[in-house]
């Protein structure tokens, strides 16, 4: 996916005392932009395109999309 | 610990230890990573299997049973409920002993086994993946292979970094969440299915019992179902209505590929199993046997290219999963696509026409032909797989 680098910003957010560290997400993130150890989870930045596919297919809630951050974006860009 | 083997496989759940113990068991030096500190645990698996599945891969031991079902009960929307004798005996395990005793029969055939390995990239040689890179307590370290299997699950990464397309789609991966609750009057030879929208939309909620009054209760919806509403809070929403002040002493979530095997099941020098090839049962979610079976295929035909000294061999491996299992998970792809378009009114009617039937005739088969007169479109998948045999 073609990503415009300068305005992109990462908007999804791991809660790691709410992840189970099941990897559900990383089965269905299209980009390979989640890294799962034993107990320890992140996105890669430089790969996720915020697509929210892992947000919605974790059991227990633990990814959330920041949408304060992307009306906060919009704004800029509108400027 | 080794730097050289001829297979390295990467993690050790059902499908790695079958890979592990088939490789070694031909002569083949087999070295297996895993990246938590346990084999077998944390164990996120409603953990039934069939009796016959399990039995050509090990002898039953009670110290992993913990119930053996013979009964199966689905419950529509509007509660009512069609018990059906199974053929056959359906295990209830505990996983947290099983996968360990699995990975202890690689290791009679000869394979090394290292926890708390986790695999974080690839090497490659003349066009082909030649081992592994991993971290092991901290420490980078390098592993060459002739040909490495990947066995490391739903969040399978490895085969990714080879080219292989392992992606779920979100609509079709079941995000789960289970219970392992206690203080429950359950009768210990029926699992438990329960059907609808309201329940576990584009999935099922399963109740299987563990013995002592215990039994794993869980969930799985479709990704796209959990865009509304999460798995946890179905589970939760049950729980509060049917068992409330139950005690839980496991919970945990989980991700159920359950789609047709992926195409490509290898590349040169790599092979995918189990969950990582997407080799479960679509229909049910069950990929403790299907895994295995995987797992035992690509192990063989690993040590068996490996041999020959001809590693091309290793892609006459898709073709045998294909015929032995993949073609039918095929089948049960599209009788699952066919149950998740289902209304509750649909669940309830067939639950009412079935009830008419009785107990003692009323089979699976039985169950599926009733659905196939509510939902002529069906009809050819299912009539192929329950009826023409
Ligand atoms: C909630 C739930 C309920 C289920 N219920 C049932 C059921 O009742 N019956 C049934 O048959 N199936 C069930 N399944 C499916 C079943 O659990 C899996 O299909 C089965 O465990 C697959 O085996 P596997 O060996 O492919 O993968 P796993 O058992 O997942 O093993 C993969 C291993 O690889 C390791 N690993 C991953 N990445 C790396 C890495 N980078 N480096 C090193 N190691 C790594 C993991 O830690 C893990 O131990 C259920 C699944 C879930 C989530
Ligand atoms: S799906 Fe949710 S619980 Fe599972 S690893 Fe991802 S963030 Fe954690
Ligand atoms: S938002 Fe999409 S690309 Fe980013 S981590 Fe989630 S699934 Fe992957």
């Amino acid at each position: 996916m073609h990503k415009d680098k300068e305005n992109w910003k990462l908007l999804i957010e791991i809660n790691q005392d709410k992840c189970d560290f099941c990897g559900c997400c990383v089965g269905v993130c299209p980009e390979d932009a989640i890294e799962l150890k034993e107990a320890q989870i992140g996105i890669i930045e430089s790969e996720c395109t915020n697509c929210s596919k892992c947000v919605w297919s974790c059991p227990v809630e633990a990814i959330k999309f920041n949408k304060d951050e992307l009306k906060k974006q919009t704004v800029v860009m509108d400027i | 610990m080794k730097e050289n083997y001829d297979v390295i496989v990467v993690g050790a759940g059902p499908a790695g230890s079958m890979a592990a113990r088939f490789a070694a068991e031909k002569g083949v030096s087999v070295l297996m990573l895993e990246k938590d500190r346990d084999v077998g645990y944390p164990v996120r698996c409603g953990e039934a299997v069939s009796k016959t599945s399990l039995e050509k891969f090990i002898t039953p031991d009670e110290r992993w049973i913990n119930a053996r079902t013979n009964k199966l009960s689905f419950i529509a929307p509007n509660d009512k409920e069609v018990t059906i004798e199974f053929k056959e005996t359906a295990y209830i395990l505990e996983r947290r002993i099983f996968d360990y005793e699995l990975a202890k029969t690689a290791v009679a055939k000869g394979a090394e086994v290292l926890t708390r390995a986790y695999v974080n990239g690839l090497l490659f040689a003349d066009g082909k993946v030649s081992g592994v890179k991993y971290e092991h307590r901290g420490e980078q370290k390098n592993a060459s292979a002739k040909i490495v299997i990947a066995a490391d699950g739903v969040e399978s990464r490895v085969g990714r970094w080879a080219g292989l397309k392992t992606c779920v789609d979100f609509r079709e991966m079941e995000s789960c969440y289970q219970v392992t609750a206690t203080g429950l009057e359950l009768n210990d030879e029926t699992c438990y299915f329960y059907f609808g929208r309201e329940t576990a939309p584009e999935g099922y909620l399963w109740v299987f019992p563990k013995g002592n009054n215990s039994a794993n209760i869980g969930i799985g919806i479709s990704g796209l179902s959990g865009k509304k509403k999460s798995a946890q809070k179905y589970l939760d929403e049950f729980l509060a209505k049917k068992y409330p002040g139950v005690s839980a002493l496991t919970a945990i979530a989980g991700g159920v590929p359950c789609s047709i095997t992926l195409e490509k099941l290898t590349a040169p020098g790599i092979m995918l199993a189990g969950d990582a090839a997407r080799q479960v049962n679509p229909l049910s979610g069950g990929g403790i046997a299907s895994g295995m079976t995987g797992g035992s295929i690509a192990g063989r035909i690993a040590a068996e290219a490996i041999k020959k000294n001809d590693l091309t061999y290793i892609s006459s491996y898709e073709n045998e999963w294909r015929e032995k299992v993949g073609k039918r998970h095929e089948i049960y792809d599209r009788i699952k696509n066919g149950i998740y378009g289902f209304k509750d009114e649909k669940f309830n009617s067939l639950a009412e026409s079935f009830l008419k039937v009785p107990f003692e005739k009323r089979s699976l088969n039985q169950l599926f032909k009733a659905a196939l007169i509510n939902n002529p479109g069906l009809l050819l998948d299912i009539a192929k797989v329950f009826i023409g045999r």
